[in-house]
């Protein structure tokens, strides 16, 4: 069902009929295709935004984030996440929209999947990407995942990190240059892959990432570092 | 050993047969997933895998498959508490098709043994589930009794680990106790309580997948059973830390799904699957291993790997050798003394087998214990005897005079000695156990019949003998050294 689905995704492409809804009913998971359940909702590890700019939690997770609505990308297992296949399949210029521009809340994005673009706070200290899907009715397994936010510095910061961890492979782009890669199939653990010194600058700072995943759990954590090894605190997060 | 063994017709054959690898598997037909902790009863070793049954064991080195195991579902434990066997298990849950719906039941019996007339499984009922949409499924279930109190963890990759408490005389949940969530992103894990800690042990990596499997086992501890438990570096196994325990190794990959065994005198194992032994079609496999615990970590330890040794006493630093005239080397001392700082120098060759031994006597030769000359007659072959057994984990080695047939012995009168050839006999085969500071006990391999175990100990500074092992000394403490 899902190899028929990207199919199908093609047909509507080369037909020119992207903005048609494109109902997602089932998932490959593992060696079985399975029906979709039902919408479970996103609490307690996801909330929608509701204030302004968010503050870094005690650790310097950066839990808000605009997160879009699962891509199909059918795998049954994680074991081909060569780091080749990831830049393939998590290449910038494969992002649902104009890399220029931060999406809104409730946006759709131009996929065959019709999906939206929900600005929405972890509880947790990482975001359960799995949830969102989940939460929204969409396919859990044989998906990417995109996810975008503004870092709000108070001045520029030379010499920082980006520490990822993510379930599966991940890679993410600071103000459009590729910070980190996170290849394989890999589990979350806070600071698994940290990235070369890089600068933060003065004012907004634009990061965006990609995440998939086939079976199993999906889900990242992400924070800045200073060259002491220290998180970053005194930035601010925001999805406007 | 990881092929099947093949028992030697004669002694002359185990004479000549071929060292095995240095990481030599357990021998017999050890094909199982998810093992529970191995578990001794009615004279023999238990474990029991997904998919019903299990294996079972007389000695833990040949394993043969065997056991009952009623209820099905997946990923069983089993702990001993007075004369019950607690068993818990899970059904449903797993993920895919299965979903993560699952139940933690749990059952006891009295023997695992399906021949002892104890043999009968009590249901207890189910302890622990989840509801498919939670983040937490209901399998791989892991007991600890510790400090008088039931603890059981479980969970898999799809979100948390949980632990709760259940009751020691019954098996069942203790009434209003609530899961605590104590990790992330593990598998099959296990439980340790020692030295005031509690240890959470937990797979990472993926299954399933032979060789290509990346299970490795990871720890994290904590001074209270909930946790909070960390690794090493302070990252919390809520986060997805845990310090490496074992990974895979040499011909076998992907070990998971770690059990204590715990044989007392210092000397503690613990079981795993590999998930791709290379030499058995890739098929899953039981695997023992020494524990070690290093900075109060548990770290996989290893068997003797064949190869040519000083064997050095912890207890006297001196070093087993044969009881014969040493021979000096040749060599003028006053040269070291005159000598200018640019007079040419030229390599001197260490003594030889052949100028050794041509002191030594034809037949039995005693031993004992000198500081290390880096002679031949302190420098010892050992290896692993194919066909011969083993116990627990480990195989029976031969202990030679490095480059000779002359082997290490059990004299009339549990007296050491040497013989001029091995033959294969019980009295040449020795028993070779890591400890958990990472030293090694070496016994005889039991006569029949014998009432206590017996150990190579430095009952003085020069002298070993055999007697019992004694866990709070040094005396029977050894190391392999390189020569």
């Amino acid at each position: 069902m899902a190899s028929r689905l990207r199919c199908g995704a093609a047909s509507f492409a080369a037909a020119g009929l992207l903005s048609l809804t494109v109902p997602v009913l089932a998932q490959t998971a593992g060696n079985v295709t399975e029906a979709l359940p039902p919408p479970t909702g996103l609490a307690p590890y996801l909330a929608p935004v509701t204030s302004g700019p968010a503050k870094l939690d005690a650790d310097g997770f950066v839990r808000r984030w605009l997160l879009l609505e699962p891509l199909v990308e059918p795998n049954r297992t994680n074991a081909g996440f060569t780091p080749s296949y990831v830049r393939e399949k998590l290449a910038l210029g494969r992002y649902p929209g104009r890399p220029d521009r931060l999406p809104r809340d409730g946006d759709v994005a131009p996929a065959p999947e019709r999906p939206r673009w929900h600005a929405l706070d972890a509880v947790p200290f990482d975001v359960k990407l799995f949830k969102l899907a989940q939460g929204l009715g969409k396919p859990t397994y044989g998906v990417i995942f995109w996810a975008v936010t503004v870092i709000d510095s108070p001045r520029d910061y030379d010499g920082v990190r980006l520490a990822v961890g993510s379930n599966s492979a991940s890679r993410w782009w600071l103000n459009g240059a590729e910070a980190v890669g996170l290849y394989g199939d890999r589990r979350m653990v806070m600071d698994d892959v940290v990235s070369a010194p890089l600068r933060l600058r003065r004012g907004r700072n634009l990061l965006r990432g990609a995440v998939i995943n086939g079976p199993g759990m999906s889900d990242f954590c992400l924070r800045f570092l200073d060259s002491a090894g220290q998180p970053l605190r005194d930035i601010t997060v925001d999805v406007r | 050993m990881r092929k099947p063994l093949v028992r030697a017709a004669t002694a002359l054959a185990l004479a000549v047969a071929p060292a095995v690898a240095v990481d030599a598997q357990l021998a017999g037909e050890p094909f199982i997933h998810d093992p529970s902790t191995v578990t001794y009863s009615d004279g023999r070793w238990w474990t029991f895998g997904t998919r019903g049954g299990g294996l079972v064991s007389d000695d833990g080195w040949t394993w043969h498959g065997g056991g009952e195991r009623p209820g099905g579902g997946v990923a069983p434990d089993v702990i001993k508490i007075g004369d019950r066997f607690y068993v818990a298990y899970a059904v449903g849950g797993g993920g895919m098709n299965g979903g993560h719906a699952s139940q933690v039941k749990v059952m006891w019996t009295r023997s695992l043994d399906p021949t002892s007339s104890s043999f009968g499984y009590h249901d207890v009922g189910v302890v622990a589930a989840t509801d498919g949409i939670e983040l937490a499924d209901a399998i791989d279930p892991a007991f600890l009794y510790a400090e008088g109190r039931l603890w059981l963890s479980y969970g898999t990759y799809f979100g948390f680990i949980r632990m709760v408490e259940l009751d020691p005389r019954s098996g069942a949940r203790l009434p209003g106790n609530r899961p605590v969530d104590v990790a992330i992103d593990m598998e099959a894990t296990a439980l340790l309580h020692r030295d005031g800690w509690y240890y959470l042990l937990g797979t990472h990596g993926t299954c399933c997948d032979g060789p290509n499997s990346s299970y490795n086992i990871r720890a994290g501890r904590s001074r209270q059973p909930t946790g909070p438990f960390v690794d090493q570096m302070g990252v919390p196994l809520l986060r997805g830390g845990g310090k490496l325990v074992v990974a895979g190794r040499g011909r076998v990959y992907g070990p998971g799904h770690f059990g204590l065994i715990d044989l007392g005198d210092g000397v503690e194992k613990f079981s795993v699957h590999y998930e791709a032994d290379m030499d058995r079609s890739g098929r899953s496999v039981l695997g023992i291993l020494p524990l070690r615990w290093q900075d109060g970590w548990p770290v996989a330890g290893e068997n003797v790997a064949p190869g040519t040794y000083e064997i050095q006493s912890e207890r006297a630093g001196t070093a087993l050798q044969l009881a014969v005239d040493p021979v000096r080397i040749a060599f003028d001392p006053r040269r070291s003394f005159v000598a200018k700082p640019d007079d040419p120098v030229a390599p001197i060759a260490n003594q030889t087998l052949d100028e050794s031994r041509a002191t030594w006597p034809a037949g039995a030769i005693d031993v004992d214990l000198g500081d290390y000359l880096i002679r031949p007659q302190q420098q010892w072959s050992v290896t692993p005897v194919e066909g011969a057994g083993g116990a627990m984990g480990a195989p029976y080695y031969r202990i030679a005079v490095a480059g000779t047939e002359r082997v290490l012995a059990v004299a009339p009168g549990n007296r050491l000695q040497t013989v001029p050839r091995f033959t294969g006999a019980p009295e040449q085969l020795w028993r070779i156990d890591q400890l958990t500071d990472g030293s090694y006990r070496i016994m005889p391999k039991p006569a029949a019949g014998a009432r206590a175990s017996l150990a190579l100990v430095a009952i003085g500074r020069s002298t070993p003998a055999l007697v019992r092992f004694d866990p709070a000394s040094d005396a029977g403490r050894w190391t392999f050294q390189r020569p």
